[in-house]
């Protein structure tokens, strides 16, 4: 009897995640073998006849110049980005969690503050192209305040792009960031920071030994989810710099992109595929585990 | 705003709720030190606006300028010939308007649509103990963390295997498998946070466990599913990759892709480029504006645990 009313529980539940689990299975089971498949192939889709050739697209694209600009590239995209988003977040979730100002001014605030997040990708390059554009407005302040002498070529200029970018990064991402840790601020006990108040504990002192370490998961958290999601930042590259000039700001989602998609070589874009998908799935294994370990 | 009554808002919604009201203890010397603690606090607030709200406003005033005004030396907010032009020429335009179109019906159907499959999936992960619920669970979170530019390639290939390719079914199908997980993940903890004896007690007076879902749970998780429907429709209207991938002609392009085509037909027209910019973020910052605290909720829970 109890038996088979757990075989009927079960087959309830497996009916309500029927839907999911055939969208998982054929949007994600099935791509992700068709992938690995594909990678292994001499080329596909524009070849009518793939013959199997192994690991031979991986060792092309570890031997290639350009997959290496691309990784160190996206490492230094990915970690400025982040780190920045790390500092702005935190800063402005702190001045935003001050209980010195009504509550009208801090949302107003806080609505200003996530606007960047709001814009479409897209919207973001094409708004940033016009302010970084040599005649634009930001060369105009920078000239015209005397930190730099003539305008720049801000994404055309090799030495500039990259660092070009990952402003517009850091502009567009942060508030993911200052939301989370705004919540995470707010939850932290109005108490603690009155028993160091009484041991006589500054603000830096209170910083250090309660927001921080009070906030240290949350942190960790989005400190992987945003690595995760930079490294698969594609539309602002493409749309502001293309990966140029000189393969300066190349990144891994751009050089498959343009391996398939420019060059035709799909088994090859595959391969590297793979790798990234490799990169991030040791991310989520971390985020996962911290997120248990946090249960 | 609590846990305790019917419908309950966390995991949507601590942020705004969260506020202890406490103010530091007042002493007599210690009003011209909170002078100062506001003002450093002011100062540090408008300057973080001006970095975020900059080049909103650049954006906002850019798109009534007329063209030769655009790069004017020295750059100027408003200018003598700013109108409503450029905002006429987009709208009069049969060919920009189809990508809002398309952009507004990919969207809701893929917000309405995840909600559907997330509902069901979150009943399952809600109310039910059965085999296999955890490796589940697990495959549905790290489905997250997939790089897009990884499916793109076998998409491109199934999608057009499958005739779908230049469809908005297409669109759609892609677009849930990345709003999916997400929506599940966060109904099933709204449906963690609604108490069990709801449904139980619609059970005992014999109604089905699909009609517990849809009488009992789904009308009091109705502030949880807007949440959760904005984020999803935020997400689908932002993308980028795959519209550019698996569409092909402009009567099926969104409008990521049709500011891009804009600027690649005529690379000068930058305040109609500006102009259709505001009109593709005015759903998405209109959205946020009347359901801050819905959307905000939605933005933690991924870190954030209650």
């Amino acid at each position: 009897m109890a038996q088979s009313r757990q075989h009927k529980v079960t087959a309830a539940a497996f009916g309500y995640l029927s839907p999911t689990l055939v969208l998982l299975a054929v949007l994600m089971a099935l791509p992700i073998g068709m992938v690995v498949w594909y990678s292994l192939q001499n080329n596909v889709i524009t070849n009518a006849n793939p013959e199997f050739i192994g690991f031979e697209h991986y060792l092309d694209i570890f031997g290639d110049s350009q997959f290496h600009a691309a990784i160190k590239n996206t490492s230094v995209f990915v970690l400025a980005s982040v780190v920045a988003h790390l500092f702005l977040g935190l800063g402005f979730a702190m001045l935003l969690n001050t209980q010195l100002l009504p509550h009208w001014v801090k949302t107003l605030f806080r609505t200003i503050f996530v606007l960047p997040w709001l814009l479409t990708v897209a919207i973001v390059a094409v708004l940033w192209r016009l302010i970084l554009n040599p005649s634009g407005v930001f060369n105009y302040l920078l000239v015209s305040t005397g930190v730099i002498d003539s305008p720049q070529e801000w994404l055309a200029d090799p030495k500039l792009a990259l660092f070009a970018v990952v402003l517009i990064n850091i502009w567009c991402g942060y508030p993911f960031f200052m939301i989370s840790m705004l919540a995470g601020l707010q939850g932290i006990s109005a108490e603690l920071y009155e028993a160091a108040s009484v041991d006589g504990a500054g603000l830096i002192r209170k910083f250090f030994s309660i927001t921080l370490p009070q906030l240290r998961p949350i942190i960790i958290s989005m400190l992987l989810l945003d690595i995760i999601w930079t490294s698969h930042q594609f539309t602002l590259i493409w749309m502001t710099t293309g990966g140029g000039p000189l393969d300066r700001t190349e990144l891994l989602s751009t050089y498959t992109y343009k391996l398939a998609f420019s060059q035709y070589m799909f088994s090859a874009a595959s391969a590297s595929a793979v790798v990234v998908l490799v990169i991030s799935a040791v991310l989520a294994f971390a985020y996962v585990r911290h997120q248990r370990a946090r249960d | 705003m609590t846990t305790t009554t019917v419908t309950p808002v966390p995991p949507t919604a601590p942020v705004t709720g969260v506020r202890t009201g406490r103010r530091p203890p007042r002493k007599m010397t210690s009003v011209s030190r909170r002078r100062v603690a506001i003002t450093l606090t002011l100062v540090g607030l408008i300057l973080g606006a001006l970095f975020a709200g900059a080049p909103v406003i650049w954006m906002l005033f850019s798109s009534f300028k007329s063209n030769p005004e655009i790069f004017a030396y020295p750059p100027q907010l408003l200018t003598e010939n700013s109108s409503l032009a450029p905002y006429l020429a987009i709208l009069n335009d049969p060919r920009q308007l189809r990508f809002f179109v398309n952009s507004y019906v990919v969207s809701l159907a893929v917000a309405v649509l995840t909600l559907l499959v997330a509902v069901h999936a979150a009943y399952a992960f809600s109310r039910y103990d059965f085999p296999g619920k955890s490796i589940v669970n697990i495959a549905v979170i790290s489905v997250q963390a997939v790089p897009p530019i990884t499916l793109l390639i076998p998409y491109f290939g199934l999608v057009v295997a499958l005739g779908l390719y230049n469809t908005y079914p297409g669109l759609i199908l892609t677009y849930m498998v990345f709003t999916l997980p997400y929506a599940i993940i966060m109904m099933t903890g709204y449906f963690n946070t609604l108490p069990k004896e709801l449904d139980e007690a619609a059970r005992v007076d014999g109604t089905s466990s699909f009609g517990a879902l849809w009488r009992i749970l789904i009308p009091i998780a109705v502030p949880g599913m807007v949440s959760v429907g904005m984020y999803t429709f935020m997400i689908a209207w932002n993308e980028y990759l795959f519209a550019l991938t698996l569409t092909r002609t402009d009567d099926m392009r969104t409008v990521p892709i049709g500011i891009q085509l804009l600027m690649g037909q005529h690379s000068y027209d930058w305040n109609q480029m500006m102009a259709m910019s505001v009109l593709g973020s005015l759903p998405v910052i209109l959205l946020f504006i009347f359901f801050q605290r819905y959307f905000i909720g939605g933005m933690t829970s991924g870190s954030v645990k209650s």
